[in-house]
């Protein structure tokens, strides 16, 4: 998606570039002195491109702007943090309650949004068993997030066990990182 | 020796050059032509000494029409012949390189026995293969080497140009069949998971890789990938005729099941909820399909209809139920529930009654797989220090033994057609992949090399 926002800023930068020369280019109706040579870009700048957003935004935009953003561009810079967990367990601890009460006051002031919470898992444990270890992660961050007085109709749950993990590394830092629930916004 | 001479009308599948159509086709080629095998065939069991294995050779086979094509194949299928005919250890091969030097004679009519029985050869396997039009023809003679007599011959058409090695699959199984009563599984496949391909899931802004779902013969040859819709595909089984898999598909919001027609290129949506449905696995007589599934608010197990009708809940417990396995006769299902506190293997019956406990020195089992008759063992992931190995319990006896030797992560094991092999993950080698190990935990085998590989299951 990124690239593709890339693509089309230097698509669209080389045709305001070009329409802009070729509109140099005709001759002006003058009779006596001879056909100007041919304009340089310097005579005629080409018109601004058109404004874009920005594909990534640098910082985290003020709260305000939110609600103008498209799912892309909120999902791929979050409001809804993820809940991180223990190994082999799926209790939501104290951090992961902080965090939670933060997301819930976000999913109180947008009443519309729709959110899938992906529960994920780190490698160490089997990746059959990690499918219903990852559910009931997700379905713990929900309880306590319907708990907060968000509506459950608002909140699915999704398990993706050990399959995609955040940091692919084999290690306690990566492992921590993975065993997470994930925040997605699907309607707004 | 009396050779018993008769004559048979044989059909050889598996032969014909069946291909796997990837399930995305739009629409079915045209449906494989027909196996045609008259064969000609003659039977008669080798015998060696007593109590000794019998010593087996398999020389190049001979081409017979004077093209490259089948002068390769003439070759494979030999190479290919030996190792299946190696695979199942019944009989004692010969390294091919030993008999080199031995006097080949032009046609499968007759070998030179007096230098073979020299070599310590008691059955030796003479092919030959025949280009015609588009197929190969290929002639197999076992010739059994004390009684100097043919103990089984018989002809292989329609043999795809592309893949001669279906051809020494076929033989391989018969000779087995022939001469030891043992089903073969080197016709065989397994279907696993892979994120080789290295393509980016859709639909979401993280950078994930997809994983697909992938099919290769049981040998590690011929890998192919069977889906291709860019998201996660995990957890594929076969049908038991070895022509469906049916697997769990990320392609909606919640994981569904769906199931992909492999000859014909055909999917089915076997579920469609708001729900996640999940690791399908068939019932030994392919009418039923046991899941795991959170319909009802919880992971629980279900069965249904191979078409997705006729949903049975078979467990009710606020744990979570998962990876369901049938029995050999379908009547009982073992699965994995953490209502104990960890995850560990139960047995119920196949309506969900008797409900009882498998697995109790374990502090982490995972992925019951129930051994086909005449076996009745349940192989599991069992946590062992840091990973996990693949161990085997004796239900008759309760005895437990342990496959792997703890190097790496040895996980989801799947028993093959005749309960003599596993095809198992393992972490030993760094990236996840598939191997295959005979039941006796010897005869390690590596099937995959590219990418992560996961989720392996071999077809009946």
């Amino acid at each position: 998606m990124k690239m593709n926002s890339l693509m089309i800023c230097i698509v669209l930068l080389l045709m305001v570039g070009a329409a802009g020369c070729r509109k140099g280019q005709p001759p002006v109706a003058r009779p006596t002195p001879p056909a100007p040579p041919p304009p340089t870009t310097a005579t005629r700048p080409p018109d601004p491109p058109t404004p874009m957003r920005e594909p990534v935004p640098p910082e985290p935009l003020p709260s305000d702007s939110v609600a103008g953003r498209s799912l892309d561009d909120l999902n791929r810079d979050s409001p809804l943090r993820p809940v991180f967990f223990y190994y082999d367990s799926a209790d939501v601890n104290d951090a992961g309650r902080g965090i939670l009460q933060t997301n819930a006051a976000v999913l109180k002031k947008y009443p519309s949004w729709v959110i899938t919470i992906e529960g994920h898992c780190d490698e160490r444990g089997t990746a059959e068993y990690n499918l219903a270890l990852g559910e009931r992660r997700a379905v713990s961050a929900r309880t306590y997030l319907v708990s907060l007085g968000v509506d459950a109709s608002r909140v699915r749950t999704v398990s993706y066990g050990s399959e995609f993990p955040f940091d692919p590394a084999h290690q306690e830092g990566a492992w921590g990182r993975n065993r997470r629930a994930h925040f997605v916004i699907t309607a707004k | 020796m009396t050779n018993p001479v008769r004559t048979f009308v044989f059909t050889v599948s598996c032969v014909a050059g069946l291909a796997l159509v990837a399930a995305q086709n739009p629409a079915p080629p045209p449906a494989p032509p027909p196996p045609t095998s008259q064969t000609e065939i003659s039977i008669g069991r080798i015998t060696g000494d007593i109590g000794a294995p019998l010593h087996y050779a398999v020389p190049d086979f001979i081409a017979l029409t004077a093209d490259k094509d089948t002068a390769d194949a003439a070759k494979v299928i030999a190479e290919v012949l030996w190792a299946d005919l190696a695979f199942e250890r019944e009989y004692d091969m010969i390294p091919r390189d030993t008999y080199r030097t031995i006097e080949q004679t032009p046609t499968t009519d007759t070998i030179a026995f007096d230098r073979w029985r020299e070599l310590g050869a008691d059955g030796v396997v003479k092919g030959s293969v025949t280009r015609t039009g588009n197929t190969f023809r290929v002639e197999m003679r076992l010739f059994n080497v004390r009684g100097r007599g043919v103990a089984l011959g018989r002809v292989y058409e329609n043999v795809s140009l592309r893949n001669p090695r279906a051809a020494a699959h076929a033989i391989a199984d018969d000779i087995h069949q022939s001469q030891s009563g043992l089903n073969g599984v080197a016709k065989t496949k397994l279907t696993f998971v892979s994120d080789r391909d290295n393509e980016r899931v859709v639909d979401t802004v993280e950078t994930r890789n997809g994983k697909e779902i992938y099919v290769t013969d049981y040998d590690g040859a011929n890998q192919m990938r069977v889906t291709a819709n860019r998201r996660l595909n995990i957890t594929p089984s076969w049908s038991p005729d070895g022509r469906s898999i049916a697997y769990t598909s990320y392609m909606r919001i919640h994981p569904q099941i769906l199931v992909s027609n492999v000859y014909q290129g055909t999917r089915e949506t076997l579920t469609d909820e708001k729900t996640s449905n999940l690791q399908p696995v068939y019932s030994p007589d392919g009418s039923r399909i046991a899941f795991m599934s959170q319909r009802d608010g919880n992971s629980e197990i279900y069965a249904m209809n191979r078409n997705g009708s006729g949903v049975r809940r078979l467990t009710t417990h606020n744990a979570a139920d998962s990876t369901p396995t049938w029995s050999p006769t379908g009547s009982q299902i073992a699965f994995t529930s953490d209502r104990s506190g960890s995850p560990q293997i139960w047995v119920m019956d196949g309506d969900g009654l008797n409900l009882r406990r498998l697995t109790f020195s374990e502090s982490w089992a995972d992925r019951a797989t129930w051994s086909p008759a005449p076996y009745n063992e349940i192989a599991y992931a069992g946590r062992s220090g840091p990973g996990f190995d693949i161990k085997m319990y004796d239900v008759a006896s309760g005895q437990t033994k342990v496959l792997t030797d703890g190097s790496g992560s040895n996980e989801s094991p799947s028993f093959s057609e005749n309960g003599r092999h596993l095809a198992f993950t393992s972490t030993r080698f760094g990236k996840v992949q598939v191997f295959t190990i005979a039941r006796d935990g010897k005869g390690l085998r590596q099937i995959t090399r590219v990418g992560n590989n996961t989720f392996p299951n071999w077809s009946r």
